[in-house]
């Protein structure tokens, strides 16, 4: 693995942007961009790519430290070396993609909802914020609540709060064996079947509706998964590993145009809003994929009517793309953010502009 | 300085009663479970309903009145301590579990739900709650998500933090906020990540959706003793190693086993040095899968004896014993105290000699109990406060701990909170940077710094007069430990 420790020219390229009141676009390998809308000019990118290596990794402590250039296969390589992996198994959107991006965009894989978030594997990480100060936060240990939790705060902040350095993640087993059962029913069939599946313990680990069919996948030891398929029915997808790549990656046909994609977050069986478009459901419906010209508006009205909220994803070019927050929710945000970046470094992302301003 | 007539306004907020401000009825809230350290604050607030409290903050607000949150105060780490010139807000009244959803799997409760009637409630659906702190009879769910608490069962099931969905809190002006939400993420920054594990000083929190999981439909408990600590250790890590993810996974010495027996007779081995549980949950086929690979890992480990849990009465006699640990070894010294670092794994067996030796060093006896599992440490130093300087040792030798705790890359809090009892610790763990970032953090949802004062996060001045140096990259002031 590359290794190379760019930490201090981090810190002074942070530090000279301060002193010249300039702005910094804070930037993995770029493999997420479509999240973001384009930089506004004037506005440089510092890029963290160059930042990487293998800082840390004992296979028996279940936690590994990588600085945050380091490109995610690369360390889903080295765990699956040591049999194991991250559990919350992240989408990449393309092979340039690092550790930082991933964590720093948040994005959780279909495995998301029966072994944990993103947020939820991050132990502790190294930064800078907006004033060039290198901080450490939690640590490398399972259990930690010295102090507040920013280091699960930086998940999902997309750049706008400071330069991750370095991040220490847990990290999970490789199941022993993988089953994909795929069973025939409508989108509002699975919403209920997938609720119904989600009160027993089946060993789950994806469950899904591709349009046309549930596909279950379930982790365990082989005795463990073929007790539950016999109990469960359902018939065994051929190929299931490439079909759950293709999913998490967005590589299916119905992701692959340029319709705009909406990314809803709801209680698991809340009915499919009644809007004109077409819907994938994940998380074992917590989460739904929406193709649909409807309007931003439209789609934060119904989300605001079932306790749910809405991001525009990819595709299309619509007018907002966050969900708005309550007013004191804004402001606090904006305060927060103003706590790590008091003089504006990080360029905030327009996309992101609309939650914090 | 709160005055007679701030009493007053104050009392109006309330419902006839609901103001306690005369030293007996306040008795009871001039500590929580840490209690060294007792102080009266000027009142207790008991508000019943999300109106009132916001109607104590906004007053408390106006008239810069500090306040303490508190759910049953059990809390080990003094984050309930009064302040002098503050009032106590006790949550404990909004004790209502407003619904449980088993279709949707979650539970939408009050902070002063207690953590066990989560679970109860949950039952009959075939549901629980999996966070599981020893004192999840008492403790309130508030106090849980304040204090990110964990349990024995967090190694698989994981924390507070990892097990809500959704947060109601009230901000130091009297602000009601909503986080999270009914799926399984919200939008902007994630501050209910922030808020969890707060200790009471970013908000009060009133309501809480937390996540239920099926009741496993099989569970067994390998009970394994050994000849020393450190092949204990080893045989711990050798589990985590070999791919398994116990349900739970703690370690008893020799001095907690012989406590636990005299008190709850579990069938514990009384001649083993350590004893280590180890639960395995999920399908039968799975656990049958497992249990045989934890009895090979235990064999070539060097255990002296393995038992398994035959049947549910069993497994709860097996429990019994550690989870009756704290107060067994309470009745065996006039006082104890609870230490809480966490450490990486691999440094179990040579952290727990070093405890040994430290403690000798003080003349002190310590008793290990700990989630191995997570590496999360809780050696109970005995002691008698009645014996003049033995508190101020015991508090010496857990300084001495935690700092042993920082030298092998861990934490001075696994899951207690810092509290007012590990705040000079903080200044060890973390340096004047980050001790700045985190009092921007409060600024942002605090800026007057009215909500628990003094816990958690120390001032710059506090560490200057504390007079530490920040453990930095392993560089102590305790060179010998570098190498471990």
């Amino acid at each position: 693995m590359r290794t190379e420790d760019q930490g201090l020219w981090l810190q002074e390229q942070v530090r000279e942007a301060l002193s010249r009141a300039e702005s910094l676009y804070i930037s993995g390998s770029g493999s997420k961009a479509f999240l973001q809308t384009a930089p506004e000019a004037p506005c440089r990118r510092l890029s963290v790519e160059g930042h990487c290596g293998l800082v840390e990794y004992e296979p028996g402590e279940l936690v590994i430290t990588v600085r945050a250039g380091t490109p995610l296969a690369r360390v889903e390589a080295l765990l699956a070396e040591h049999g194991q992996m991250l559990a919350f198994e992240p989408p990449a959107f393309g092979p340039t993609a690092t550790i930082g991006g991933t964590l720093a965009c948040g994005l959780s894989g279909p495995r998301r909802p029966y072994t944990g978030s993103a947020r939820d594997f991050v132990l502790g990480c190294r930064m800078l914020n907006g004033q060039g100060q290198r901080l450490s936060f939690g640590g490398r240990v399972i259990k930690n609540v010295a102090g507040f939790d920013v280091s699960r705060l930086m998940v999902g902040s997309a750049g706008t709060l400071g330069v991750l350095l370095e991040l220490s993640l847990k990290v999970l087993p490789r199941p022993e064996c993988e089953l994909t059962l795929s069973f025939d029913g409508t989108a509002e069939e699975a919403l209920l079947r997938m609720s119904e599946w989600g009160r027993a313990a089946w060993p789950l680990s994806a469950l899904v509706h591709d349009g046309e069919r549930i596909l279950m996948r379930l982790s365990g030891s082989e005795r463990a998964l073929q007790a539950a398929h016999r109990q469960l029915g359902g018939e065994a997808l051929p190929m299931a590993s490439t079909f759950w790549h293709d999913w998490r990656e967005q590589r299916l046909a119905w992701f692959q145009d340029e319709t705009p994609l909406w990314r809803l977050s709801l209680a698991p069986t809340c009915p499919l809003p009644a809007l004109p478009g077409t819907w994938r459901i994940d998380w074992g419906g917590s989460l739904r994929w929406f193709k649909t010209h409807a309007s931003p508006e439209d789609i934060f009205l119904a989300m605001a009517r079932v306790g749910g909220h809405a991001r525009h994803f990819r595709g299309g070019s619509v007018s907002l793309r966050h969900q708005p927050l309550p007013v004191p929710l804004q402001a606090l945000q904006q305060r927060l953010r103003t706590a790590f970046d008091p003089y504006g470094v990080f360029r905030v992302n327009p996309a992101l502009n609309q939650i914090l301003t | 300085m709160t005055t007679r007539d701030d009493l007053k306004r104050l009392a109006r907020c309330l419902p006839t009663g609901a103001l306690l401000t005369s030293v007996e009825e306040m008795r009871p809230y001039e500590c929580d479970g840490f209690s060294p350290c007792r102080r009266l604050p000027r009142a207790v607030a008991l508000p019943e309903n999300e109106q009132q409290v916001q109607a104590v903050l906004k007053f408390c607000h106006q008239a810069r009145i500090p306040v303490v949150p508190r759910g049953a105060g059990t809390g080990l780490s003094g984050g309930a301590l009064p302040v002098e010139e503050g009032i106590v807000l006790s949550l404990a009244r909004l004790n209502r579990i407003i619904a449980i959803d088993p279709v949707d799997r979650c539970a939408r409760v009050q902070p002063g739900v207690r953590n066990l009637a989560i679970s109860e409630a949950a039952a009959p659906y075939g549901l629980h709650y999996a966070p599981d702190p020893s004192s999840q009879l008492a403790c309130t769910i508030g106090g849980n998500v304040a204090e990110n608490s964990g349990g024995v069962h967090c190694l698989k099931y994981g924390l507070t933090t990892h097990n809500l969905l959704e947060l109601r809190w009230i901000s130091a002006d009297g602000e009601v906020m909503t986080v999270g939400g009914t799926g399984l993420e919200g939008p902007g920054y994630d501050v209910l990540a922030l808020l969890t594990g707060s200790e009471g000083l970013l908000g009060v929190i009133v309501e809480i959706v937390v996540r239920l999981l099926p009741i496993p439909p099989h569970a067994r408990v390998l009970l394994a003793s050994f000849e020393t600590i450190e092949t204990a250790g080893a045989a711990v890590a050798g589990i985590i190693a070999a791919g398994i993810v116990p349900a739970g996974l703690e370690l008893m010495d020799n001095a907690s086993i012989r406590a636990t027996e005299a008190f709850v007779g579990a069938g514990y081995p009384v001649d083993a040095a350590a004893i280590i549980l180890c639960e395995l949950d999920g399908l039968t086929e799975q656990v049958e899968t497992d249990l045989e690979r934890v009895r090979a890992v235990l064999a070539a480990q060097g255990a002296l004896s393995v038992r398994v849990s035959h049947d549910e009465a069993e497994r709860r006699r097996f429990w019994a014993g550690r989870k009756a640990a704290f107060p067994a070894v309470g009745r065996i010294a006039p006082d104890y105290y609870c230490m809480d670092g966490t450490i990486p794994r691999r440094h179990l067996a040579v952290v727990l000699r070093r405890i040994g030796e430290l403690a000798a060093a003080h003349g002190l006896a310590v008793a290990n109990v700990f989630h191995a599992g997570d590496g999360n440490l809780h050696p109970l130093i005995l002691f008698d406060a009645n014996q003049p300087g033995q508190l101020e040792q015991a508090e010496a030798l857990g300084g001495r701990i935690l700092e042993t705790c920082i030298a092998v890359g861990g934490t001075i809090t696994g899951e207690h909170g810092v509290g007012v009892e590990k705040i000079n610790s903080m200044c060890l763990q973390f340096g004047h940077d980050e001790l700045l970032q985190f009092h921007a953090v409060r600024q942002a949802f605090d800026p007057d710094g009215l909500l628990n004062p003094g816990k958690a996060i120390p001032t710059l001045n506090r560490c200057a007069e504390f007079g530490a140096m920040h453990v930095h990259g392993g560089q102590t002031l305790y060179p010998d430990l570098e190498h471990f």
